[in-house]
């Protein structure tokens, strides 16, 4: 695949030469039809761990007790309201009056307590189970109430029911829900064309039916950026959230007929160090080639320059953000320095499994090129994400060096895991972790937060370079499209046409 | 002629079933685990034991496969382990554009290829020949992904006159899908009817030295009626061989034809189901395609009994 690039520089030129045209709807008034990069495997979040099938269901077909906006906030969902008792730890959930699911059932607090207990049961297979971990019991006292009790005090409980993984479903469509979803959402299931579409329809028992303004909501799934580009062009897309060719942006962004939004994601891009190996085992080591890196020149060849560099693992855009990027600070000659005083003058030779993603490839190199200048050898060898990447790096740690973006929200708890990948062990970042989830006052809970980032920073349990944009490009007259991505969602409930 | 006939059934026969061992065998010792790709980075032990369970992975190995050849025989192909559906219903839903896109690929490279290759053997020597050569040594070195996306850029963007990777279906008509298929059918075709041209054309020449083509002309048959009659006939038997072997080309080639054209095909579910280890489609969808190559061979054994006399007495 090394045309991959001689053909999108071509590709580029060529469709800057093309006529504009006047892009209508894709599928009618009324309708939206966006394009994914990647079909999800079923409908169901409750049983797999894929953006995609969060990026079609989340709001959409599915709501959880509450839900998280554009901004990252808690809102609201199918809990109309709640309290948290003084202890800490009883939470009582209101639900909605006269919510139906699709298939005309009404939601009951049942159907809440069915859907947590099947979350955390042995046996489950939700993918984010240890969300899930902290709840004791789930009580009924009315069909309108929900009462939570929880084994110890969780800072983050009500942002953890926001995540997909979290919705409510009703156990009548539990074996089914995989492929014809039943949800209380705004749009209902209407058709799948496996490869092609999954296509979604206005659903007129909605509470707020009246404020929903799309009628029918087409998914379809183009994982070729030229082919994506090549249907937005063209009219049959409307809307492309997350284009997959950064050095495509720039075409649209100069093209009045599309808006064109470069929002952030959740997705660190850190090329994690086995700090099981030598010589990676050496903090020195680790704080030496973070000083080799010029997180700036590498997004700008990586990601085409969009993209924020980071510091640490964590998102800036998530309250308690705090910038570490000036802590070890691009400077070839410390970090050479920083090499001799560990005991590797000369430098040494390592390699980095190099998954195929191109932000991965791109970064790759230009780490190899940006060690060299401090005399260490990188030797790139690609890998096949996620399978072999999964086996050979994830599960059995058989690497020095590898890259790849983590894509869950908050998601700093990795590092204070016994069995990761990184290898990484730190008492101080467990005690801090541990204080953080049973800490319930928030400017308390971000001043921990704060802490562990500066603590993952100083030790540099990997190198933590930027974070994954989301390059929105949709047709102009289109509006409420989520700009940046707090959750792997595509919340079309408020979309419209102007 | 029976015996032949029943040798090369069971020699076709033995092939499906070593195929369907080995690729069994490849694909168990494939690194990626179907349970982890599904849950992602953040699935525990336990989560993940549970998903096995539930997909048959804790099962033996040799259970699993015996499993896998039993159902198959009985055409039960499972249950896809993403799409949580028959693989019988995915695999039957993207043939009916799989299917239609090879056969149209088929024939538009032998339109082509047949005259073309014809056509240059009988100006040997000549400007015809030459051009017909270029066109054959162009549409060899060019992938076949490469002119898809040309084709893109130039008849659906700059003159819209087809439309970009979206398969209406069948449900609208025979012209719409026809329409929506005719793209990505020349990108495939292109190539083949290269190779096949070239093919044609040394078959032709070198049949046009031999002796009855020369009483045939001493016969006084017109030069036209020698080359149609005498020469192509007989020339035929190479074309057939490369003809089948093709098809085997055209699956590779409609991978990446697929993907660039977004087209819902057997192509592109074989590389989705790769990507996410979905091994039950992907051993299915192999083993579709072996079988189907065998019986293409098979078919192309048989063209020749037909064609050479000589063969139906042999073994």
């Amino acid at each position: 695949m090394r045309y991959t690039y001689f053909i999108r520089t071509v590709s580029v030129l060529a469709t800057l030469l093309i006529s504009p045209a006047v892009l209508a709807q894709a599928g009618g008034p009324g309708t939206l039809t966006l394009a994914m990069p990647i079909e999800p495997p079923n409908l169901d979040p409750t049983s797999a761990a894929a953006a995609a099938i969060r990026e079609v269901t989340y709001r959409n077909i599915y709501e959880g007790l509450t839900r998280i906006d554009r901004t990252g906030a808690v809102q609201p969902a199918l809990a109309e309201s709640w309290t948290l008792a003084a202890d800490g730890l009883t939470y009582i959930f209101k639900l909605r009056p006269n919510v139906l699911f699709h298939n005309g059932s009404p939601l009951t607090s049942a159907d809440v307590k069915f859907s947590l207990d099947r979350a955390r049961a042995p046996d489950s297979t939700n993918a984010q189970k240890p969300l899930f971990e902290p709840i004791a019991e789930v009580s009924t006292p009315d069909p309108l109430t929900a009462v939570i009790t929880l084994k110890r005090p969780t800072g983050l409980f009500l942002w953890n029911l926001g995540w997909g993984d979290a919705v409510i479903m009703s156990e009548r469509n539990i074996a089914t829900n995989k492929t014809n979803p039943i949800g209380t959402g705004a749009f209902k299931f209407a058709s799948w064309t496996r490869g092609d579409r999954i296509v979604l329809e206005k659903n007129p028992a909605f509470r707020d039916a009246a404020t929903v303004k799309l009628t029918k909501v087409t998914f379809r799934f183009i994982s070729d950026a030229q082919a994506q580009v090549s249907a937005l062009k063209a009219g049959e897309v409307d809307a492309m959230p997350n284009l997959g060719a950064p050095e495509l942006f720039e075409a649209f962004q100069k093209d009045a007929r599309f808006k064109t939004v470069a929002g952030n994601t959740e997705g660190e891009v850190v090329a994690g160090f086995n700090n099981a190996r030598k010589p990676f085992d050496d903090v020195r080591v680790r704080r030496a080639l973070t000083q080799a890196v010029d997180r700036k020149a590498l997004i700008d060849a990586a990601y085409n320059g969009s993209g924020q560099p980071i510091g640490s693992h964590f998102s800036p855009s998530q309250p308690g953000y705090v910038d570490l990027t000036g802590v070890l600070p691009y400077d070839p000659k410390a970090a050479k320095a920083g090499l001799a005083a560990a005991g590797y003058p000369n430098g040494f030779t390592a390699t980095l499994r190099m998954p195929q993603m191109t932000y991965a490839r791109r970064a790759a190199e230009v780490l190899a090129a940006m060690f060299q200048d401090v005399g260490v050898t990188l030797k790139l060898e690609p890998i096949e994400f996620p399978g072999q990447w999964l086996d050979q790096v994830f599960k059995r740690t058989d690497y020095d060096m590898t890259i790849v973006a983590h894509t869950e929200p908050l998601d700093l708890g990795i590092y204070a895991r016994d069995s990761y990948y990184f290898n990484y062990q730190s008492t101080e970042l467990k005690t801090l972790m541990a204080d953080v989830a049973a800490t319930s006052d928030t400017s308390q809970r971000l001043a921990l937060l704060g802490q562990a980032q500066r603590r993952l920073a100083e030790d540099a349990p990997a190198l933590f370079l930027f974070l994954l944009p989301k390059l929105g490009v949709w047709n102009a007259k289109l509006t409420g499209l989520w700009e940046n991505q707090p959750i792997p969602a595509n919340d079309v409930v408020d979309v419209a046409w102007q | 002629m029976l015996r032949p006939i029943l040798q090369r059934l069971g020699s076709a026969a033995v092939t499906l079933f070593l195929g369907s061992a080995l690729l069994f065998l490849v694909l168990e010792v494939l690194p990626g685990d179907p349970a982890a790709v599904m849950l992602g980075l953040e699935a525990r032990p336990d989560t993940l034991a549970a998903v096995r369970a539930e997909l048959g992975l804790d099962q033996p190995a040799l259970l699993r496969y015996l499993a896998w050849v039993g159902g198959m025989i009985q055409g039960d192909f499972g249950l896809s382990y993403t799409y949580r559906v028959p693989v019988a219903d995915l695999i039957a839903e993207r043939l009916s554009l799989t299917v239609p896109l090879a056969l149209l690929a088929i024939l538009i490279s032998t339109a082509l290829a047949l005259p073309l290759g014809t056509l240059a053997a009988a100006k040997h020597g000549k400007a015809a020949d030459a051009g017909v050569m270029l066109f054959a040594q162009l549409g060899v070195a060019v992938p076949n992904f490469w002119i898809g996306l040309l084709l893109i850029l130039l008849f659906s963007l700059t003159w819209p006159l087809f439309p970009v990777g979206s398969f209406p279906g069948w449900g609208d008509g025979l012209l719409p899908g026809l329409r929506a298929l005719f793209l990505p059918a020349v990108a495939l075709a292109l190539p083949q009817a290269a190779i096949l041209a070239r093919v044609t054309r040394a078959a032709v020449l070198e049949v046009m030295g031999e002796d009855y083509i020369r009483t045939a002309r001493a016969k006084g048959l017109s030069n036209r009626r020698i080359l149609i009659r005498h020469a192509l006939r007989a020339a035929l038997l190479p074309v057939i061989t490369i003809l089948g072997l093709q098809f085997s080309f055209l699956v590779a080639g409609a991978i990446l034809v697929e993907n660039i054209f977004a087209l819902p095909g057997l192509g592109r579910l074989l590389y989705q189901a790769m990507n996410q280890r979905d091994v039950i489609v992907v051993k299915d969808v192999a083993m579709l395609l072996a079988a189907f190559v065998i019986l293409v061979n098979l078919l192309v054994d048989l063209a020749y009994l037909w064609l050479d006399p000589r063969l139906r007495r042999g073994a």
